[in-house]
């Protein structure tokens, strides 16, 4: 990616979060993506959860693997660690990076080529480890960098640029996490942001393995018509099964609550995340019925969206480990030698 | 026949052949045990199939006075329990030799031999006499072989049966029944047999400062003491026992004792890629992290291993080779991953390589292995074989010294990273071409973007020619430095020194050892430089330099460490000899002096000066 510095004015009158940083202070360099790209929206509603939520800049984690999206941890949070892995790794690195310093907050970005093809074994196995982080698949249906193949998201009869249609049936991001039994799972639209930042500041307070996936459209090569990616047909088929809205700890609201079409779940952090229903019979907690319910949904040719299923309570790659609370690399040397005391003590046993 | 006179006592090689899954390891490493606890040295090989149940396996222990340990094929006994590999063992013993054999069923008349004796025990019967149940008949049988062993050998009864009440302590039942059974394979051989045999053993006091162990379970312990917390593997013969033994030497000292939580983190990953790439994770957070592996893990690796390398995070990865290309042979050793370890991954890569030759080196070479990755930032690979890695071992005592400080090298703390008016990670402000390194979390003005794309020496990504090269340079200069940190060669030269030299590595090293006594012996004497790390330091290349011709003896078809020498020192290629074995056994005296010999009959090339 390349690297390009943004001029540093600031508006003297924007809002200043309790670390005495503004929005502007949770960008990176300028995006040298498609001017329109979905993922520059996505890019800028991580900004805001990130601002909203009062991130230490330098005790956030990024990480990607190859492709377009995965250029975009370049574009926010300048003061954060980033790592650009290889493509369709980065869970693993994310894996190990949080094995060994479990106290950062870890968001990983990752696209349709990434994940659910070179990647896709790395993404399952991410989530049946439940590595706790964000993971943000930015879906276009296509690749870009190398201009504008079919990727595994691509849906049967979706038109290339060219005019090609796809005949491989798409692997569907959001029912593969269900089924392999992902603790939070939501779709979303880089085009909506409103609905987006609640979701990821959700995802941000999630013990547990984060799963978005953005429809996030190609202006280059997957925006025509025919195109079942596009700005133009996600708009007019998306369907919100479920509005969030996130409320942060300080706002002490601190039990579990249902209130008719509004259901709260209390997140390992403390905060609250308010999922109000739009469908009534849908349970964003009863996998099963989640999954009854897309395939519904789907067969009609729509996109259901929203925070579509969360699992608060279930323990995380830490939590599986037995993993001590405070972070590995923190423990003093002395306390992992076992020293020639040690030593003596198995060689007993080499005889 | 066999004479008392033609065997010497304490030098024996014995061969046992049985049946995988029936139990026999633990027979065949109570007797290996026995024979070193009564201070003679021993060493065991286990040649076993890619099987879990019902192919024929072999145990080979020798016994050597000496101490000589490397594997011979010279088996003067051979405990042949296996009827469907019978034609093949009979075969193997040397003349004059004895056949140990259950005559429950008698031998069919094609495999006798008249060179041979033919020492019948009706072990099946004896223990459908003496036990009830199918399992435990099956499983005593071997402990009855081993009875009639300590009479036909002299083995220390006491030894043997303190071992069997320290194993079955608790419980009552199977040491009854253990000591049955090798009171009925005494006494059976006692009643029918010449014992002992010329091939007698006696007690000897060459083992009290030593102890007995495999490669992979030291190679373990050394991830634990240099501090290694996260340990990320997909399970590979020959290399699941190195994580088995860091599972087992971490439960023992890495449980924090109020909570009960582990002071470590050992994932089992999808595949080897994944594996690599915890490894990395961790590394790039500042834990020491490894992941033990084989020659296909490594080839999996390699797109990760080239990222490691090219964005400077330390990893450790043990490749414990076993017998290549693809999928091989893979319960059998080989030496043929020396060049995808040294180059490993696409483009121009070059990596730090330890080379231990025993349960020993892999101890102190894992601990150094960690130090040198995070000292160069680098990928660093601890090579070892299937031989020396799942083999039982007799090494000296392992020391340790409490004062140790491990070297994490160039990290910069937040105090530090506070005065600093900008950080750039790649930028060698001292000129030793290691640049010092932030970790997250730490301070934000330490953060950076860590990336296997062009990168300048900022750290910024970059398409420009000159600040590529500059940083590939900078790369390559801070690898070759590591030449002089790698562990040195091990030199051994006669007085004035010889004009011919042989070179060799790893686990080739205790069959040319014992090669080159024998050969001097007769009046031959060789110089000898065993290899332990790559870069090759220099010197390794006064060695080349200093001898007329240079042998090369190795554990693989195509010469890797030969044509690793030729491509990273100046020697010339006519100087080079090679001798090569891989048929996947343990070197052995044998191919040495085989392999040799033909090039000591040369006239001797003159020294130059």
């Amino acid at each position: 990616m390349s690297y390009i510095k943004k001029p540093a004015a600031r508006h003297p009158k924007l809002r200043v979060n309790s670390l005495g940083l503004t929005v502007r202070d949770y960008e990176g360099s300028m995006s040298t993506l498609c001017a329109g790209c979905g993922h520059d929206s996505v890019t800028a509603a991580l900004v805001q959860a990130f601002f909203e939520l009062e991130v230490e800049p330098h005790r956030l984690a990024k990480l990607s693997g190859i492709g377009c999206s995965s250029k975009t941890p370049a574009y926010f949070v300048s003061e954060a660690h980033g790592f650009n892995s290889v493509h369709g790794r980065m869970p693993s690195v994310a894996a190990g990076a949080n094995a060994a310093h479990r106290d950062l907050l870890y968001v990983g970005i990752s696209g349709d080529g990434d994940s659910l093809s070179i990647g896709l074994g790395q993404f399952c196995h991410a989530i049946r480890r439940n590595v706790n982080m964000l993971y943000l698949l930015e879906n276009n249906g296509v690749y870009g960098l190398t201009k504008g193949q079919f990727s595994a998201s691509a849906d049967i009869g979706s038109t290339s640029k060219g005019g090609v249609a796809n005949q491989q049936g798409p692997i569907d991001p959001v029912n593969t996490a269900l089924s392999l039994g992902a603790t939070f799972v939501a779709r979303s639209f880089s085009g909506d942001k409103n609905q987006l930042v609640p979701i990821l500041k959700a995802g941000l307070s999630h013990n547990g393995f984060a799963f978005v996936d953005v429809i996030s459209p190609c202006v280059t090569f997957n925006d025509h018509q025919g195109s079942t990616k596009s700005y133009a047909h996600t708009r007019s088929h998306m369907h919100e099964v479920i509005e969030t809205d996130f409320v942060p700890l300080k706002t002490e609201i601190t039990t579990e609550y249902s209130e008719g079409s509004v259901q709260g779940i209390t997140m390992h952090d403390g905060s609250v995340v308010k999922l109000h229903k739009v469908a009534d019979e849908y349970d964003p907690t009863e996998r099963r019925a989640v999954l009854d319910y897309l395939a519904d949904v789907g067969s009609r040719g729509e996109i259901a969206t929203g925070l579509l299923y969360l699992e608060e309570s279930g323990a995380d790659m830490h939590g599986f480990e037995n993993t001590v609370d405070r972070p590995l690399v923190e423990i003093p040397f002395a306390d992992l030698c076992p020293g020639s005391k040690g030593l003596e003590e198995v060689q007993k046993e080499w005889w | 026949m066999a004479r008392e006179s033609d065997y010497g006592v304490n030098d024996l090689g014995l061969k046992i052949a049985t049946v995988n899954g029936t139990g026999s390891a633990s027979a065949n490493g109570l007797l290996l045990q026995a024979l070193f606890r009564m201070g003679i040295p021993v060493s065991g090989k286990n040649v076993f199939p890619s099987n879990i149940q019902g192919l024929p396996t072999w145990y080979e222990i020798r016994v050597n006075k000496d101490g000589y340990t490397a594997r011979s094929p010279d088996f003067q006994l051979i405990i042949a329990m296996n009827p469907e590999s019978y034609a093949r063992d009979i075969e193997e013993v040397v003349s004059g030799g004895w056949i140990l054999y259950d005559n429950t069923r008698e031998l069919d008349d094609e495999f006798r031999r008249d060179d041979v004796t033919f020492l019948g025990i009706p072990l099946a019967d004896m223990c459908v006499e003496h036990f009830q149940g199918s399992r435990i008949r099956i499983l005593m049988k071997n402990i009855t072989y081993v009875g009639a062993l300590v009479a036909l050998l002299d083995i220390d009864m006491d030894v043997v049966k303190g071992m069997l009440q320290e194993k079955f302590a608790s419980k009552q039942h199977l040491m009854d029944a253990n000591f049955a059974a090798i009171e009925v394979g005494y006494t059976y051989a006692l009643e029918h047999f010449d014992c002992p045999l010329p091939i007698r053993l006696e007690a000897m006091d060459k083992t009290k400062d030593c102890v007995m162990v495999t490669g992979n379970a030291a190679a373990a312990l050394g991830c634990v003491y240099a501090g290694a917390t996260v340990g990320a593997w997909y399970p590979i013969t020959p290399a699941t026992s190195v994580m088995d033994g860091f599972t087992e030497y971490c439960r023992r000292f890495r449980v924090d004792p109020d909570t009960g939580k582990n002071n470590f983190c050992i994932l089992q990953a999808e595949d080897e890629l994944a594996a690599a790439g915890m490894v990395i994770g961790a590394g790039w957070m500042g834990a020491r992290a490894f992941s033990p592996t084989a020659g296909p893990g490594i080839s999996l690796m390699s797109e990760f291993i080239g990222l490691a390398y090219y964005a400077e995070v330390p990893c450790v990865f043990f490749n414990i080779q076993r017998t290549g290309p693809s999928t091989g042979m893979p319960t059998r050793t080989q030496q043929g991953d020396l060049m995808l370890c040294a180059y490993a991954s696409h483009g121009d890569t070059k990596h730090i390589v330890l080379f231990p030759a025993d349960p020993k080196e892999c101890f102190e070479f894992s601990i150094q292995a960690f130090d040198l990755a995070e000292r160069f930032q680098t990928p660093t690979f601890v090579v070892s074989d299937l031989d020396i890695g799942m083999n039982d071992w007799m090494i000296p005592k392992l020391e340790w010294d409490d004062s140790f400080v491990p070297d994490r090298g160039k990290v910069l703390a937040a105090d530090e990273l506070e005065k600093v008016e900008n950080f750039y990670r790649y930028l060698d402000l001292d000129g030793d071409h290691i640049t010092a390194r932030t970790l997250p979390g730490v301070h934000s003005k330490g953060a950076y973007f860590t990336r296997g794309s062009g990168h300048d020496k900022y750290g910024r990504y970059t398409e420009d020619s000159d600040a590529y090269v500059e940083v590939m340079d900078r790369l390559l200069a801070k690898v070759e430095s590591a030449a002089d940190h790698v562990p040195a060669p091990e030199i051994f030269e006669t007085d004035g020194g010889k004009s011919v030299g042989v070179v060799s590595v790893g686990g080739c090293h205790w069959a040319v050892l014992e090669a080159r006594d024998a050969l001097a012996a007769e009046g031959i004497e060789i110089d000898y430089l065993r290899i332990k790390g790559f870069p090759f330091s220099q010197a390794v290349e006064q060695f080349l330099e200093d001898h007329g011709t240079v042998i090369v003896i190795e554990q693989n078809r195509d010469e890797q460490l030969k044509n690793l020498i030729l491509l990273e020192t100046s020697c010339a290629k006519e100087k080079l000899q090679s001798v090569r074995y891989y048929g996947g056994q343990p070197l052995s005296k044998g191919h040495v002096i085989e392999g040799v010999t033909p090039f000591l009959t040369r006239e001797p090339v003159e020294v130059s000066q």
